[in-house]
């Protein structure tokens, strides 16, 4: 999968599911504090890139998982 | 003691999603009573259902807020606002008063269902995402409207069967007439989906007339076949009177009794005369009224022979020679459940300010234990100044509560 395809994926359940604004998806955005992404909200993140990208996210792994950005290299890092 | 009364309501059912939809299927004697041809295909004996339509919430309320809400919270969410919008309380209010919240709710089987399945193809709690433990559990209508509405008081769910609602608004006039309470929003939610209601399929208890939607529910009839499931949600607005004239709201009418029993007997699911009697009898006793005094009455009536005759014979010995009007709504609404008791209040409340009674539908021949009751059949224009709301469930629990005009 493609850097473009994994960022845009990502982009679309941002918009759909987690229904952030568009506006806010940039790739320097902070999880938490930008994006407004909770704890329970990551419970579901958990579901959608099960669905999406076919790997389950382990807490371990996102530790310093605090970006956009990073949050995207770390899924390139499991699909690929 | 204080005096309690109703200061909002809000409706979402089969009928109408807003007071004066119902208001209009009410007095025209309209059902909601429709066909879901999938029941029969899931492995229902009956696809008969009350066609609730369903809310849209995305772009209402923020998806932190929605995530939580099962489907009965949603209709509950939209009468609660219809409610609290009529009595006059805005966010500003809310956030700076103690305001509780009891509502009467039975189940949630579809998060429950759901969540199994993907337990039994994942092996993965992990997977399940957060939205069903807070849609799962029977308190999801209060958790979730207390945290959308910011409500500060008593916060709980009542699980009676088909008589939650009803006990709902009893125990927020207690809460409000002890003096624990000033502002109570009450209610009743009923989920419509069918994974809620095969397990009540099971029994045989529900209406196979599917040739005709509109004549399945018939209250009183002699060829009644069963009761039609059906939901969504009610809510008032219950105030403390003093508290209600002070800040200048419109009081509907006033809570005057509430009187409860449990029938005691061996049978799980057997009405009782005696016990609903028991009920009404101390209703009026906490509302110091007579017999003579009511002027309507909303009959648990679901359509089903035994439910019927143990509440026609209860109603019979007590009412006969009486003028109050009576009427099942459950001809047009089916059987709301969870949320009947609450609902039949909103109905009631409607008739009083619009000075009908909603007729009896299908009501086309009655047995010997209706035959003797002042039954409306048709709307009957007319005066309504008190009346007595019956609710029974499972298990022999009994509500009766009786509201009155303020004059």
């Amino acid at each position: 999968m493609t850097r473009t395809e994994i960022e845009e994926k990502v982009k679309n359940f941002l918009i759909e599911e987690i229904e952030i604004d568009e506006e806010k998806i940039v790739p320097d955005a902070k999880l938490r504090e930008d994006l407004g992404i909770d704890s329970l909200d990551f419970v579901d993140i958990v579901v959608i890139v099960e669905k999406n990208f076919g790997f389950k996210i382990r807490q371990e792994e996102m530790i310093g998982v605090d970006t956009l950005k990073k949050f995207c290299d770390y899924i390139e890092t499991k699909v690929n | 003691m204080r005096r309690v009364v109703i200061t909002g309501m809000g409706i979402w059912s089969c009928l109408g999603t807003d007071v004066e939809q119902v208001k209009e299927s009410l007095k025209g004697g309209v059902s909601g009573i429709g066909i879901e041809e999938i029941r029969l295909e899931y492995g229902f004996q009956s696809s008969l259902t009350g066609i609730v339509e369903k809310p849209v919430l995305k772009g209402m309320i923020d998806r932190h807020l929605r995530r939580g809400l099962s489907e009965e919270a949603e209709y509950a969410f939209m009468a609660s606002s219809q409610a609290l919008e009529m009595a006059g309380i805005d966010d500003g209010y809310l956030n700076s008063h103690e305001v509780g919240c009891i509502f009467g709710n039975d189940s949630s089987a579809k998060p429950v269902i759901e969540a199994e399945r993907i337990m039994q193809e994942k092996h993965d709690t992990e997977l399940l995402g957060q939205s069903f433990i807070f849609q799962a559990m029977n308190s999801t209508v209060t958790m979730n409207l207390s945290t959308i509405f910011h409500l500060k008081g008593i916060n709980f769910t009542v699980s009676a069967a088909c008589a939650s609602g009803s006990h709902s608004i009893g125990l927020g006039y207690m809460f409000i007439r002890n003096g624990l309470q000033d502002m109570v929003l009450c209610g009743g939610a009923q989920e419509t989906n069918l994974y809620s209601m095969a397990t009540f399929d099971a029994i045989g208890a529900f209406s196979k007339r599917m040739d005709n939607p509109a004549a399945a529910s018939r209250p009183f009839d002699r060829d009644r076949d069963g009761l039609v499931p059906s939901g969504g949600a009610a809510a008032l607005v219950l105030e403390d009177y003093d508290h209600a004239v002070a800040r200048g709201a419109t009081i509907l009418a006033e809570v005057v009794g509430y009187g409860f029993s449990s029938n005691g007997t061996a049978v799980i699911s057997q009405p009782s005369d005696e016990g609903c009697e028991r009920a009404m009898r101390m209703a009026l006793r906490d509302a110091d009224l007579g017999v003579g005094d009511i002027d309507y009455i909303n009959a648990h009536a679901t359509s089903t022979r035994q439910g019927d005759m143990y509440e026609a014979i209860a109603l019979d010995r007590m009412f006969r020679g009486e003028h109050a009007l009576i009427s099942s709504t459950k001809g047009m609404t089916g059987h709301e459940c969870w949320m009947a008791g609450a609902s039949e209040i909103v109905y009631s409340l409607i008739m009083m300010r619009d000075n009908f009674v909603a007729p009896n539908v299908n009501l086309e021949n009655r047995d010997e234990y209706s035959a003797p009751l002042n039954l409306a059949e048709k709307t009957v224009e007319t005066r309504v100044d008190t009346v007595l709301s019956n609710s029974f469930g499972f298990g022999g629990t009994n509500s009766a509560l009786i509201i009155k005009k303020i004059q």
